[in-house]
């Protein structure tokens, strides 16, 4: 059976219908989940897709971070259930403490809309599962927060333990080391600001969104989480 | 005890010493073309301001601080002072 994909849908949210389309170019299910959900049983596998959650009032991520859904998530990401946050929702991740580390402005204080280069640096994940370290992908950057900010202990941490997930070749943002996306200790919740699911057609410029997403959908249908 | 008292609570936010704080750079670069060229250590933050009913004083700082810890700052990158008088 295609595994089912949940994109969590917050007011202000709006990469939520590339997230299905891309799960669905992918043989996989997908179904938008609004913020007021409560229980995520039914589904293999979440997206918390890109946008401005509540507007990104206050900060990105700080009012979504309270939103009902976010209890339902952090219990199935507790549960091992994969969980990948992009780009809004890897802020939002963050905000809610599922993921270290922080996301600023740009230095240069430059909206950046473009495509980079990132190199998988770590494939073990929930995004990465079975893709070779080293891989560099081409993936649409579309942020002003996207600077990955944390502390020294952190980032020792994040090193030591394999969680940099991946990293820009050319940093756009003045993310420290470079960060791309990270994970949590177990390795199923996985943010990152680059958009793989803008990168699933030849026509659109990329293909290589399909790496990372298709790895999600591995991950999805191997995992039930008891939530 | 049954909120008694008003308050006035300031808020103010600014990212943590080490952290880059590109808006302070960007407008303490802009001020020699306003011909002020001594103008050093420039750091860019928000205030919020709000009313808190409580018992007294302490307990209006008390509530304060939560919502400046839980919500207004992210304390990952951001520290935030709270002030609290009287309304």
């Amino acid at each position: 059976m295609a595994p089912r994909i949940g994109v969590v849908l917050f007011p202000g949210t709006n990469c939520e219908h590339d997230a299905v389309h891309a799960v669905e170019r992918l043989g996989g299910d997908a179904e938008l989940v609004w913020h007021g959900a409560t229980s995520l049983g039914a589904y293999d596998g979440l997206i918390l897709p890109g946008g401005f959650a509540h507007g990104d009032y206050l900060r990105p991520g700080a009012i979504a971070r309270f939103s009902p859904v976010m209890e339902a998530v952090a219990g199935y990401a507790a549960a091992g259930g994969p969980v990948v946050g992009i780009c809004n929702g890897f802020q939002v991740l963050t905000e809610a403490g599922l993921l270290p580390g922080a996301l600023q402005k740009n230095r240069g204080l430059r909206f950046l809309c473009t495509t980079v280069t990132i190199r998988v640096e770590s494939g073990r994940t929930s995004l990465t599962d079975g893709v070779e370290v080293g891989t560099e992908l081409s993936i649409p950057i579309n942020h002003f927060e996207g600077n990955y900010t944390c502390d020294a202990d952190t980032l020792a941490e994040l090193r030591g333990e394999d969680r940099v997930v991946l990293r820009y070749v050319d940093n756009p943002n003045g993310s420290v080391d470079d960060i791309a996306g990270v994970c949590n200790a177990g390795r199923n919740v996985v943010g990152l600001m680059p958009h793989p699911e803008r990168a699933v057609d030849a026509l659109l410029g990329s293909l290589d969104g399909t790496v990372l997403l298709g790895a999600l959908l591995r991950s999805a249908g191997a995992t039930t989480p008891a939530t | 005890m049954a909120p008694s008292q008003q308050f006035s609570v300031q808020v103010e936010v600014l990212l943590r010493d080490g952290i880059a704080d590109p808006q302070g750079a960007t407008i303490e670069r802009a001020l020699p073309a306003l011909g002020l060229t001594g103008v050093t250590g420039v750091r860019a933050g928000k205030s919020f301001r709000f009313d808190i009913a409580a018992a007294d004083e302490a307990d209006a700082l008390a509530q304060a601080t939560v919502v400046a810890d839980r919500l207004l700052a992210n304390p990952v990158i951001e520290e935030s002072v709270v002030t609290v008088r009287p309304a």
